[in-house]
């Protein structure tokens, strides 16, 4: 039998070279293709396909009746393709298809990850799945991708609903322009669902329970909406505490750290890309720094920015955003490779 | 046999062996710290290579004073194991004792703390894929994706094996039918009996046309109408496909039968390896074997009285046909030429096994129930 030499130079070298052995069946394409008509097949995938569709409809039919009521004055207003994503009715509170996509996105993300791994592990079927040949890592990315894709093919049948309700129902053909901003709109919705379920993946990591895992997940998602506004004090008042007697100097650290926190969370970054991408005549998400920018932008005319220069208002956001996507996916993929096969 | 029996005195090879030898990567569990044993000053370092000098030409697994810890818990201790082509060998050992963790090991899905692991010439931790690509693994307590049926997860096993969709058909076909499932292959896998599950595990087992098959308490939580059939189905396979193959098991009786050589684990350690009847003591100790002949039983005992050796002959008190006959243990071969020359036809000779709860108790002083710590 073979014995070869344990140099360290060989040992480097078949380390190298175990990276580079490859998976007789293309690894992760076929989990992510397994998973992906898993998903597809469940009742769970229908179920958030009618929730999704109703919340984004509802609204669309609201703003479509105010629309061809008020048509005769409407005409040569700008980007009115994209009002049908931005503008609520009146009639049903202002609501759009834009804040309830960013409601149910998260539990979307959630939904199709958080029994990746555990659910695996309790029917007995990882320690077989990972005793064929592929790399424990295609396990992970292959869910991940799966999940991503599912998402991404719920949301497009949703945006190319919604455009298609527009172009027939109220005659509005959408400018090129237009087109590019809902795509990047839309590329910018998946990115953060993609947060939402490298969370979920995580939790499938960590958790063994995949009841346990749901309830950590959309509680999560349910705290920061809920409370997240509510908390922001009462955390920058723990660490900048502000007292009665504080300076203004105090109050100034909380406000910062407050504006801070805002600005780290997923669901206010994904708020500003949206609000930015959607919205041409939005050229600031960070609000103002000192008084003399506030005048400023009151005294500036209205002008539509082009989408790159929208893309360029939050380019900061989709930066932290994509970094905080892929630092959740990460600590997912760790913990996942130092995890033991056996329960 | 020499080579498995575990040398706890000699405690030359490993340390030295395993410093170059375990691989380094960053997102796996660091490896808990080396406990200080007392060691010379000036120890050589022994490679590999040497260690893997004594392992014979056929050797299909390969293990050498493999170690794992968790933490300060040492779940394999120094295990020396060797498995030669053709071989059926049995781990048996209560839960616990680290046979579940020693197929992990051997699979590459855990890496081992310290020690030498070779599979058909590949290190596990090393080349894990090639090494998965040839062999079968049963887990303990398999499990299938209930949603999909039978066929559907063998299917998704062949791919991830990147066999060719037509092949793949074939091969999960005849599978199918060799564990007699074809009636069930297209129901659900939720709706599967324990027993079903485990021979759907086996026909998974062998979509990827493995030389080598480990099998991790293949018999748990059967009744044992099913166990017999689950052998008997094994037995068939192994002669059927050439296999070697490791199976580990806590109840001892329902292996036996299966089984060339058998290993004893016991907080960790094998404790005792060869074949059975060497380790019930000695292969000079007197034996008892089951005859059967086409025609009454009663034909045989004047027969065999008659052989040198024999010392009784008995009715079985469950079985009918059957006659017991007790002697010294070169018995077999006289005994059968007897019945031949005197006209009658053979239909069962089997040596009766030996006492296995005596073997037990022998080599695992912990009992059945649990490791001492």
């Amino acid at each position: 039998m073979a014995a070869p030499a344990d140099t360290s130079r060989r040992a480097q070298a078949s380390r190298r070279a175990r990276r580079a052995e490859k998976a007789p069946s293309g690894g992760w394409r076929t989990i992510a293709a397994k998973e992906m008509a898993d998903h597809l097949a469940s009742t769970r995938f229908f179920v958030l396909l009618l929730v999704v569709a109703i919340a984004a409809v509802v609204p669309l039919l609201f703003i479509s009746n105010d629309i061809s009521s008020q048509a005769p004055t409407l005409s040569g207003t700008k980007a009115l393709f994209l009002a049908l994503f931005v503008v609520g009715s009146k009639s049903i509170g202002s609501v759009t298809t834009v804040t309830f996509v960013a409601l149910l996105v998260p539990l979307v993300g959630i939904a199709f990850g958080f029994d990746g791994i555990n659910s695996e592990r309790n029917q007995g079927t990882l320690s077989r799945l990972l005793a064929q040949p592929v790399h424990r890592d295609d396990v992970v990315n292959g869910k991940f991708a799966a999940g991503i894709a599912v998402i991404a093919l719920m949301l497009a049948a949703l945006v190319a609903f919604i455009a298609a309700a527009g172009i027939i129902r109220l005659g509005i053909i959408p400018a090129p322009e237009e087109i590019a901003r809902v795509v990047a709109w839309f590329l910018a919705t998946v990115l953060y669902a993609s947060f939402w379920l490298a969370f979920a993946l995580l939790l499938s990591v960590v958790v063994r329970g995949a009841a346990s895992a749901a309830l950590i997940g959309f509680g999560t998602w349910l705290g920061l909406i809920l409370f997240g506004s509510f908390l922001l004090p009462i955390v920058a008042a723990a660490i900048f505490p502000t007292n009665t007697g504080g300076t203004y100097n105090d109050l100034f650290a909380s406000t910062t750290a407050q504006q801070l926190f805002l600005r780290l969370s997923p669901a206010q970054l994904y708020g500003d890309i949206g609000n930015a991408l959607l919205n041409p005549t939005v050229n600031n998400v960070l609000g103002f720094g000192n008084v003399g920018q506030a005048i400023a932008s009151q005294e500036q005319l209205p002008t539509l920015l082009s989408l790159d220069q929208s893309i360029l208002v939050v380019w900061p956001q989709i930066v932290l955003l994509t970094a905080l996507t892929v630092a959740m996916f990460a600590l997912a993929y760790v913990l996942f490779l130092r995890q033991e096969v056996r329960a | 046999m020499t080579d498995e029996r575990t040398t706890p005195s000699a405690d030359d090879t490993g340390d030295a062996a395993d410093a170059g030898e375990r691989p380094v990567r960053p997102w796996e569990v660091a490896p808990p710290e080396r406990q200080n044993r007392e060691q010379p000053k000036a120890k050589r370092r022994v490679t590999v290579a040497e260690v893997l000098a004594d392992v014979p030409e056929d050797a299909v697994i390969v293990a050498r004073r493999l170690t794992k810890r968790y933490g300060d818990f040492t779940a394999v201790d120094r295990l020396d194991l060797t498995i030669r082509r053709g071989e059926v060998f049995g781990l048996l050992g209560p839960n616990g004792a680290g046979k579940t963790t020693t197929v992990l090991m051997l699979l590459g899905l855990t890496e081992p703390t310290k020690g030498v692991v070779r599979v058909l010439g590949l290190d596990p931790t090393r080349e894990p894929l090639a090494v998965k690509r040839q062999v079968g693994y049963l887990p303990d307590n398999v499990g299938f994706y209930p949603g999909l049926t039978g066929r559907e997860n063998l299917r998704y096993t062949a791919k991830l094996n990147g066999i060719p969709r037509t092949a793949a058909e074939a091969r999960i076909d005849e599978l199918l039918a060799e564990v007699r499932l074809e009636d069930a292959a297209d129901k659900k896998a939720e709706t599967y009996s324990r027993g079903m599950r485990q021979r759907l595990g086996i026909a998974d087992a062998l979509v990827k046309s493995p030389s080598v098959l480990m099998l991790d308490e293949p018999t748990i939580a059967i009744d044992p109408a099913g166990v017999d059939e689950l052998l008997a189905l094994l037995r068939r396979l192994v002669a059927e496909f050439n296999l070697t193959v490791l199976l580990s098991s806590h109840i001892l009786g329902q292996v036996q039968s299966l089984c060339d050589r058998v290993g004893f684990f016991s907080a960790g350690r094998l404790v005792a390896a060869g074949p059975l009847a060497e380790l019930a003591g000695g292969s000079d100790q007197p034996i008892q074997m089951e005859v059967a002949i086409e025609g009454p039983p009663s034909a045989i005992d004047p027969v065999v009285l008659a052989v040198p050796g024999v010392t009784s002959v008995a009715p079985d008190p469950q079985e009918e046909r059957l006659r017991i006959v007790s002697g010294s243990h070169d018995i077999a071969a006289p005994v059968a030429a007897a019945l031949a020359s005197a006209g009658l036809t053979l239909v069962h000779l089997r040596r009766r096994g030996t006492d296995l709860m005596e073997l037990y108790r022998k080599y695992v002083p912990e009992g059945i129930d649990g490791r001492a710590r």
